[in-house]
């Protein structure tokens, strides 16, 4: 075929607004304020250690949760009958049709201490609970919110395993947790990858669900480069750096997480 | 399958072309129309204000909201915007004409400049006079619920009482917060001694456990609801609040508080610099300038619009408190870049902490 | 004997409790994604302006909706940049992918790499970058954020998507049947349009829901990427967080939510029906991934 050269448009994009944006900011990262070269802002790096270690922490911790609460929905959903398995699809999916600020300022309303959670618990007799403005709900809002990017990619892995692989293995005497250890784990493995990555990313750069859900009380990377250009700390120098340093922890543990499956993410993101 | 597919597609498309259609129909856009970006504080206008505007002049105003000066003035650094009207607070508007980001007003196009008092004319901020044009001012207080805060309040220590603890609101920038724990310690707002700054801020640091959340415009809702049962806030919200929840009620504290002017100025740049000076026009008149007021519960500087305040918005010393009060309060004024700094840098560590 | 029955019996049972147990479980997890929404939708009908305290039954903010002009060219905004964008991505990222597919092996996995930046990338850099962007060749070439700027920022982020979803039906394209039609006299474009196309229709297909999907659910790029004069309704709704949501916007989410869901159900339940005649007829029609 000669039709090679009609992806040349696409190239010429993504080569202005890809590649040139994230070299805009590395030059970014390293200019001062008065325009010449410096790595000031690297060096200011190690006041935020806090920040970024609190945010690595809470990422993780909701992907953790995403992953423990996600998989099996994802393997009960894909060894369902086809019909089941679509409706199950579309219900993960259907939310996202409702804007995601919406819905975590709903959680706000389920969490406040006059919330609807702590209504229904005191009409029961039950003590309150008190969950807003920690970083237990800006979990939860992490959670909630990047649920379905873990559950996703797992069910359509599952769901394309052969299923005469199973009977096979049954056949041959496994017991069905043999047969989950053995083959149908280790074959999903890159649909975990796939939806790790889908949930980390997002949480670690938030900023927006620390706002509604911790009552401002901490700061997490997305807070802290989104006050370098809009905030109450105008600079993006600054902030350049700051991204850059997220992208490059980011990529890495990208990098060695796909070492350890195929490393065969995007092509099941959806 | 694949049939259905398409349909299917058809279907979510036409749907969405016909609500689109419905919305852009709704806005009524038209090219040709005169227009003016406003940039704002959220909840300080009478939003009929600008419909009347629109119907009057014909220009089409497009508003924006920002929650902090900081905000403000780092959108405008940033680039890429262009607004015609902004309404800093003093000290920003005294930061903004030293770093040349603001256009002179042209006063022939504003005669209704003429209405503000005497008082406003000329301040600290902008000596010359020539860059801004007075919108409202007011006072910073404490608001709070008098069915959980039983005792008198007097103090800016109430924040820091441990009695209160999960109750309290602050601040979420670092001028105001900072700020009141500087007055606290009685120092001045306008400090440049970075080891009081640093005393305030290990105080703000003590209080941290004792606070629900850092807020700016969410506190309207964590008060009135009852969620929250102490905060300090400006005046002219906490006029709005009260309304809302009678319950609440507001303390100009005995340390001295913030007094503060929020002028519209035009941003260097400004593509509607004419429209721009219209609308600031419209704002100072005083039928426009008492309906704001009516609605934000702010204080306006100019003396027709406070003339036709009713009566009980007139008497009310939340807005218009005796000049003894008043000269105990004390204006911000803009501070050195190594002192803006310092406040960064200790309000990340106050955050991080 | 006696042991091996009783040892079956248990798996069923074990079997069925789990299976009791693991719909147990997925119910309580739906119930997770959807109480939020419930809440939303619920107090969307409520005549006060609380989100916690229900004060009776009402359709003022949907009335009231439809004249708010603020909202209404928010919304007006986000469906035209969400439908241009997903347009144009879905047609360059169609004819492109096609292109890459020819590439030679090391090209073309360089330029798949890329492809995944956006998507693997925080938001939060994505929007960052661009904006650094826009306002610097805004600068040289004199012009400031809008709408301009926000339909290429969702262009590039929707882009990657659709060229991932058409990609795998192309591959599973028998290489030489473009250039049989060619041979039998096609022109390339009719070839396209003959041949290629029909194939990888569905692929094409689920890259506009899904670029569609993202444009309308994107904020954070939005917020970086719109400049001071146009608002999408991720935009409008993020301010309002700052202070209070108005119900109106609640409105506007439940109709939306709404016709999507119907929507789904209907093409759901006709293709169920139609899937369950097919089967009838024992005539099952080949799976297809979608």
């Amino acid at each position: 075929m000669k039709a090679r050269y009609i992806s040349v448009p696409y190239v010429i994009w993504m080569a202005l607004f890809v590649i040139a944006p994230l070299i805009l900011v590395v030059i970014f990262a390293f200019t001062s304020e008065a325009g010449g070269f410096t790595l000031e802002h690297f060096a200011r790096m190690s006041r935020y250690v806090g920040i970024f270690a609190n945010s690595l922490f809470l990422a993780l911790v909701a992907t953790a949760i995403c992953f423990a609460a996600g998989y099996p929905v994802a393997y009960i959903l894909a060894r369902k009958e086809s019909v089941f398995r679509r409706v199950g699809m579309l219900l993960i999916m259907l939310p996202m049709w409702m804007n995601f600020l919406l819905r975590t300022y709903a959680w706000m309303s389920l969490l406040e201490d006059n919330g609807l959670i702590n209504r229904f618990l005191t009409f029961l007799g039950l003590p309150g609970i008190s969950v807003i403005n920690t970083d237990g709900a800006v979990v939860i809002g992490m959670v909630y919110n990047f649920l379905p990017f873990m559950i996703l990619p797992i069910f359509s892995v599952i769901e394309k395993i052969d299923r005469r692989t199973i009977e096979a293995a049954q056949d041959l005497g496994a017991n069905s947790l043999v047969v989950f250890r053995r083959i149908i784990f280790p074959l999903s493995l890159p649909g975990v990858l796939s939806g790790i990555t889908m949930v980390f990313v997002p949480s670690v750069s938030t900023f927006v669900i620390s706002r509604l859900l911790g009552g401002g009380k901490t700061l997490l990377l997305g807070d802290l480069i989104e006050m370098q250009f809009f905030g109450n700390a105008y600079n993006p120098y600054l902030g350049s750096a700051i991204s850059l340093v997220m992208m490059v922890i980011v990529m890495v543990s990208i990098a060695i997480m796909n070492r350890f499956g195929e490393g065969e993410e995007g092509a099941m993101l959806l | 399958m694949k049939k259905r597919n398409a349909a299917s597609m058809a279907l979510v498309l036409a749907l969405t072309l016909v609500l689109g259609v419905l919305g852009t129909g709704c806005g009524a856009t038209t090219q040709e129309k005169r227009e003016v970006n406003v940039y704002n504080w959220g909840e300080y206008i009478d939003t009929d204000v600008l419909t009347q505007f629109e119907k009057e002049t014909g220009i089409k105003v497009n508003y924006k909201t920002y929650p902090t000066n900081e905000a403000l003035y780092s959108s405008l650094k940033s680039g890429g915007v262009s607004y015609d009207v902004i309404i800093p607070s003093d000290y920003m508007i005294s930061r903004m004409i030293q770093e040349d980001m603001l256009d002179k007003i042209d006063f022939k196009n504003v005669p209704n400049a003429d209405k503000v008092d005497e008082v406003y004319r000329n301040p600290e901020y902008d000596p010359t006079g020539e860059y801004s044009v007075p919108y409202m001012w007011g006072t910073v207080g404490i608001i709070y619920d008098t069915k959980v805060v039983t005792e008198p309040v007097t103090s800016w220590s109430i924040l820091f009482n441990e009695k209160y603890s999960g109750k309290i609101l602050m601040f979420d920038n670092s001028r105001d917060a900072i700020g009141i724990a500087l007055k606290y310690l009685g120092y001045s707002y306008n400090t440049t001694d970075k080891d009081q700054i640093k005393e305030a801020v290990d105080l703000l640091v003590q209080q941290k456990p004792l606070v629900q959340a850092y807020v700016m415009d969410q506190i309207f809702e964590k008060l009135t609801g009852g969620e929250a049962a102490i905060g300090p806030y400006y005046a002219g919200d906490a006029v709005t609040m009260m309304e809302e929840n009678p319950d609440l009620a507001f303390c100009l504290p005995s340390e001295g508080s913030n007094i503060f002017v929020d002028a519209m100025c035009i941003p260097k740049g400004a593509a509607n610099k004419e429209e721009a000076e219209e609308f600031i026009n419209f704002m100072c008149r005083g039928d426009i300038s008492a309906a704001n007021c009516q609605v934000t519960g702010y204080s306006t500087p100019i003396g027709e619009a406070y003339d036709l305040l009713p009566e009980d918005m007139r008497d009310n010393t939340v807005m218009y408190p005796d000049k003894e009060t008043l000269a105990k309060c004390e204006t911000y004024t803009n501070l050195p870049q190594d002192i803006l700094d310092f406040y960064d840098e200790e309000w990340v560590r106050l955050m991080t902490d | 004997m006696i042991r091996k029955q009783a040892e079956s019996i248990a798996s069923s049972i074990a079997r069925r409790v789990s299976g009791a147990f693991g719909n147990v479980y997925t119910g309580l997890i739906f119930f997770f994604l959807y109480a939020p929404i419930a809440v939303l939708i619920i107090f969307s009908f409520n005549a006060s302006k609380s989100r916690t305290i229900w004060a009776g039954f009402t359709l003022d903010w949907y009335i009231k909706l439809f004249q708010d002009s603020g909202i209404m060219d928010a919304f007006g905004t986000t469906i035209l940049v969400s439908v241009l964008a997903a347009a144009i991505s879905t047609v360059a990222g169609t004819v492109a992918a096609v292109g890459l597919q020819n590439l030679r092996r090391r090209p073309r996995s360089i330029l798949m790499a890329v492809n995944n930046i956006p998507i693997t990338n925080a938001d939060i850099i994505t929007g960052v970058s661009l904006m650094l962007l826009f306002v610097s060749a805004g600068k040289l070439m004199g012009f400031t954020l809008g709408f301009g700027t926000l339909l290429m920022a969702h262009i590039t982020f929707d882009l990657p998507y659709v060229i991932l979803s058409v990609t795998p039906k192309l591959r599973q394209l028998d290489k030489h049947t473009f250039e049989a039609a060619q041979d039998l006299g096609a022109t390339p474009f009719q070839a396209f349009r003959k041949v290629i196309l029909p194939e990888i229709r569905p692929g094409v297909v689920n890259g506009l829901i899904i670029a569609f999907t993202m444009s309308i659910d994107d904020f954070v790029i939005s917020y970086f990427t719109a400049g001071s004069r146009v608002e999408t309704l991720a935009m409008a709704i993020y301010s309002m967080t700052r202070k209070r949501i108005n119900p109106e916007i609640n409105a506007l989410s439940t109709i939306l939510f709404v016709s999507v869901l119907t929507l789904l159900i209907i093409v759901n339940v006709r293709q169920a029906r139609q899937e369950r005649l097919a089967e009838a007829a024992m005539l099952k029609p080949p799976e297809e991934e979608v």
